[in-house]
C-alpha cells in the first residue's frame, strides 16, 4: 500500500500524503488489519480530499494516506462489511459529507437528525423496551440508552447520542484557543489542551522546553489519578458501598486541590498554553505534592483492600458486563477499556517519548468484566502516582529553563497528528494548514468514539440493574464524542 | 466489617465546618481586582480574552462571560488585572456580573443576591434541584457532583440534586445550550412543578462562553423563562454554587 510513515507529533507537508484511488483504497482498508487511528474527510476546491490515519503497533508506527473524492460520486462499497473497526468512522463521514456507504449494516445518525432515528425493536413475548434520557437521573451529560429487554435481562442496548453536539470541529477554524481545547471535554481537560498546544507547535515549528514537558506530563498524570480515584468512588456508589464512595470522592479531593495549588484551576484549567505552560512547580509544591501523593496512595491501597474483601462488592462486580478480547478487537476498543479487556493499547508507550521510556510498568491481566475495570484503575493510580513522583525529581536538572516560549505563525500546507494518552484512552487530535497558514480542517477523536459500542456488548444478557455498574466502569465522554 | 470500621477511623471527619467562611487557596481565580488608573489601554488583554469578557474603557470584566482562564493577567504588563481568591460570586441578576475597578469584594457582595421574602419563606430549609447539562463539557457537572460529596455536603443544608423534575423545586441548567438538547430542556422546565426555579451554572449557560459563536446553540429557553440565579465560574466551584444558593434561600 501506498504510505507517508511519520511520528507522533509531527508536522509533514500536505503534499506528501499520496493521494490513492477511492475505490483502490477502501478495498485495501477493508483487507488491512492495520489499526484506525482516524479518518476523515476535508473540503478540497470542488472535491472532498479522505484522510487515513493507520496505526501499525507492532512497529509503532502511524501511516498516512489519503485520497480525492470529486464531489459527484455519491456513493461507495462500505468498509465496514468487512472490517468492523471502521463502523463509527464510516458513520460519522456520512453525516458529514454526504457520501453514503453501501451495504453499512448500521448507518445511523452519529451527531445529527435526531428525530429521524430508527430504533433497531425486538418482538416476541415479554419483550419490552425502556427507555432512558437524554436526562439522565444523576447529575451527568445527556445522551439517549435504548434497552430491548426480556423481563430483567438486556438482548440489546442501542445508544443515541449527539445531545451535545456544539460544532467544536467548525468552532476551532473560526477562533481557536486553548480555552476552546479544554472545553471539548471538562474532565480531560489537560489531555485535550496538551493535544491542541502539541498541534499549533508542531504546525508552528516552536520547540517548547523539557521543563514545559514535564510539567505537563505531571498535570496529565495527576488527571489521571484523580478521575481514576473518583471513578473508583462512582463504581462502588452505584453498588451501593457508600463507604467506598465517600473515601474515594475526598481522596479525589485531595488531588484536584493539588491542581489548584499548581495552576489555580481544580481541573488544571490554564496551566497549559501554546508555547509551554503558566504555571511553575518550585521546590516547596514539589515536596508537598509528593506528600500528598502518598497520603493519596495509602489511602487509595487501604480502601481498596476493604472493599475488595468484601463478598457483596466482589459479587456484584465479577463476571459482570464481560467484554471478550474477541469483540474488544473487532471493535477497536482502545485506551483503558481496552486494556481492561486484553488490548495492550497505551499511546505513552507505544509512541514513546524522552520523559515515559525509563519508566516501567507491570502486565496487567484482564479479566474482561467490571472488577477488571475496577482493578485496571487501582493499577494506574498507583502507576500514575510514581510516574508523578519520578517526573518531580527529573524537574529538579531542569530548573532553570524557560515555562514559555514564543509562538509563531502556522507553517502553510502543513498537516500535523497528536496523540495524547488521556485517562480514557487516545486522544488524538489532526490538523491541516491551507496554503496562507490559516488551520483548514481541525478533526478530534475521542476513545469514547471507539468505546461507546463496547459498553452495549458488556451489557448485553446482564440484568438491567447492573447497567449502572457496566456504565460507571466504561465511564465515557457524550460531549468527547459529540464534540 | 473490620477493615471497614478501621477505614472510618482513619478518615476522621472531612467535612468543611463553616461553609460561608470556608478558607480557599490563593492560587484560585475568583473574583477580579481591576486597577482602571494603570491601564494604558493598549488593548492586549482583549485580544487574548477566549470569550470577549474585557472591556477596556473603562476597565471591566463581565463574568458572565469569563472563564477565569487568567490569560488577560499574564498578558498584562501595568499588572492592571488581578484575580482575587473570593469565591462568592453568584447574583441574581446578569447586569451585577460586570465587575469594574469601583467594585470591591464587599461591594460585590452587598449587592450580588437581595432577599426575596416569597423565596426564603419557601425554600429556607430545603430546595431540590433537578439539574440539566445542556450541551456541559462534564466540568460543571463534576463539581456539582462534587457540591455533595462529604468534603462539602451541601445536603445537610437541605439542598440536593433529585431524579426528576417532578421531585424538583427547580433546575439548574449547565452548558451553552445546544439545539439538540433545547427540546429536553423545555420539556424538564415544564415538567417541574410551580414555584421553579431556574439556576444558571457555569460561564457556558451564562452567556455561552467559548461556544457563544458557534451555530449549533439554541438559547431561546433563556429568553422565554425568567432566570432567578446566576453563577458564573469555569467551572463553578462547589462552594460558589453552594454559598450562591444559600444566600438565595436565606435570610442573610
Amino acid at each position: 500500500m501506498n504510505y507517508y510513515t511519520m511520528k507522533n507529533n509531527e508536522r509533514i507537508n500536505l503534499l506528501d500524503i499520496p493521494t490513492i484511488d477511492f475505490n483502490a483504497l477502501t478495498a485495501q482498508l477493508a483487507a488491512s488489519n492495520l489499526r484506525p487511528v482516524s479518518f476523515f474527510g476535508s473540503d478540497w476546491g470542488e472535491n472532498i480530499k479522505l484522510y487515513v490515519i493507520l496505526a501499525d503497533d507492532e512497529n509503532k508506527k502511524l501511516l498516512v494516506t489519503s485520497s480525492l473524492i470529486n464531489k459527484n460520486i455519491k456513493e461507495y462499497d462500505s468498509i465496514t462489511k468487512e472490517n468492523h473497526q471502521y463502523h463509527m468512522f464510516e458513520r460519522e463521514f456520512y453525516e458529514q459529507f454526504g457520501i453514503k456507504p453501501l451495504g453499512h449494516p448500521w448507518l445511523k445518525p452519529v451527531r445529527k437528525n435526531q428525530d429521524n432515528y430508527e430504533f433497531f425493536e425486538m418482538q416476541g413475548d415479554e419483550t419490552h423496551q425502556v427507555a432512558v434520557g437524554p436526562i439522565h437521573a444523576g447529575v451527568i451529560e445527556p445522551g439517549h440508552f435504548r434497552f430491548m429487554c426480556q423481563g430483567e435481562k438486556i438482548y440489546n442496548l442501542e445508544i443515541m447520542l449527539g445531545y451535545q453536539h456544539r460544532g467544536v470541529e467548525d468552532l476551532m477554524l473560526k477562533k481557536h484557543s486553548n480555552q476552546l481545547a479544554e472545553s471539548i471535554c471538562g474532565d480531560s481537560v489537560i489531555a485535550y489542551n496538551m493535544a491542541y498546544s502539541q498541534i499549533m507547535e508542531e504546525l508552528s515549528g516552536t520547540q517548547i522546553t523539557p521543563k514545559a514537558k514535564l510539567i505537563r506530563r505531571i498535570a496529565l498524570e495527576m488527571e489521571r489519578i484523580a478521575i481514576h480515584i473518583g471513578d473508583l468512588g462512582a463504581i462502588l456508589g452505584d453498588i451501593a458501598y457508600l463507604m467506598g464512595k465517600e473515601v474515594y470522592g475526598v481522596t479525589r479531593t485531595l488531588v484536584i486541590n493539588t491542581m489548584l495549588e499548581i495552576s489555580g484551576s481544580r481541573f488544571g484549567r490554564g496551566l497549559i498554553t501554546t508555547g509551554g505552560v503558566n504555571f511553575d512547580i518550585d521546590d516547596n509544591l514539589s515536596k508537598k505534592i509528593v506528600d500528598i501523593l502518598n497520603n493519596v496512595k495509602n489511602t487509595v491501597e487501604k480502601m481498596t483492600h476493604a472493599a475488595l474483601k468484601s463478598s457483596t462488592v466482589m459479587s456484584r462486580l465479577e463476571k459482570t458486563g464481560t467484554v471478550s478480547l474477541e469483540t474488544a478487537t473487532e471493535l477497536n476498543l482502545v485506551g483503558m477499556i481496552g486494556r481492561s479487556c486484553g488490548i495492550n493499547l497505551d499511546s505513552r508507550f507505544d509512541f514513546l517519548d524522552d520523559f515515559y521510556k525509563d519508566l516501567k510498568r507491570k502486565p496487567f491481566k484482564a479479566t474482561n468484566d467490571a472488577y477488571s475495570r475496577f482493578k485496571i484503575r487501582y493499577k494506574e493510580i498507583i502507576e500514575s502516582i510514581s510516574f508523578v513522583k519520578k517526573f518531580l525529581k527529573v524537574l529538579e536538572k531542569h530548573k532553570q529553563e524557560n515555562l514559555c516560549v514564543s509562538t509563531k505563525d502556522l507553517i502553510p500546507n502543513s498537516f500535523a497528528i497528536s496523540i495524547v494518552e488521556g485517562w480514557r484512552g487516545e486522544i488524538v487530535h489532526v490538523a491541516t494548514t491551507d496554503e496562507t497558514g490559516k488551520l483548514s480542517r481541525y478533526k478530534i477523536k475521542d476513545p469514547s468514539f471507539n468505546n461507546w459500542y463496547g459498553l452495549s456488548m458488556a451489557v448485553r444478557n446482564n440484568g438491567i440493574s447492573d447497567f449502572p455498574l457496566c456504565n460507571k466502569g466504561f465511564d465515557l465522554s457524550y460531549c468527547g464524542f459529540d464534540l | 466489617m473490620f477493615d471497614t470500621l478501621k477505614m472510618k477511623l482513619h478518615q476522621k471527619k472531612q467535612y468543611i465546618p463553616d461553609i460561608k467562611n470556608a478558607p480557599m487557596r490563593t492560587q484560585f481565580r475568583g473574583l477580579p481586582v481591576l486597577n482602571n488608573s494603570i491601564c494604558d489601554k493598549c488593548g492586549k488583554c482583549k485580544d487574548v480574552c477566549p470569550t470577549g469578557a474585557l472591556n477596556i474603557n473603562p476597565l471591566s470584566i463581565d463574568l458572565s462571560k469569563c472563564t477565569f482562564c487568567g490569560a488577560c493577567k499574564n498578558i498584562c504588563k501595568n499588572n492592571a488585572i488581578n484575580f482575587s481568591s473570593y469565591y462568592k460570586l453568584g447574583t441574581d441578576k446578569k447586569e451585577k456580573l460586570i465587575v469594574t475597578q469601583e467594585i470591591t469584594q464587599e461591594e460585590y457582595n452587598k449587592r450580588a443576591i437581595e432577599v426575596r421574602k416569597e423565596i426564603y419563606s419557601v425554600f429556607n430549609r430545603s430546595i431540590k434541584f433537578r439539574q440539566v447539562s445542556a450541551g456541559g463539557c462534564n466540568g460543571c457537572e463534576m463539581e456539582l457532583n462534587a457540591a455533595g460529596n462529604a468534603n462539602f455536603d451541601m445536603g445537610r443544608f437541605g439542598i440536593d440534586f433529585v431524579a426528576s423534575p417532578r421531585h424538583a423545586d427547580g433546575i439548574v441548567i449547565t452548558g451553552p445550550i445546544t439545539k439538540n438538547m433545547a427540546y429536553a430542556l423545555e420539556d424538564c422546565y415544564k415538567s417541574t412543578p410551580k414555584p421553579k426555579i431556574v439556576i444558571l451554572c457555569g460561564a457556558c449557560a451564562l452567556s455561552g462562553g467559548v461556544f457563544q459563536e458557534s451555530s449549533e446553540l439554541n438559547r431561546e429557553f433563556l429568553n422565554k423563562y425568567k432566570v432567578d440565579l446566576y453563577i458564573p465560574g469555569c467551572p463553578t466551584h462547589p462552594l460558589t454554587f453552594i454559598n450562591a444558593v444559600l444566600d438565595f434561600i436565606r435570610k442573610k
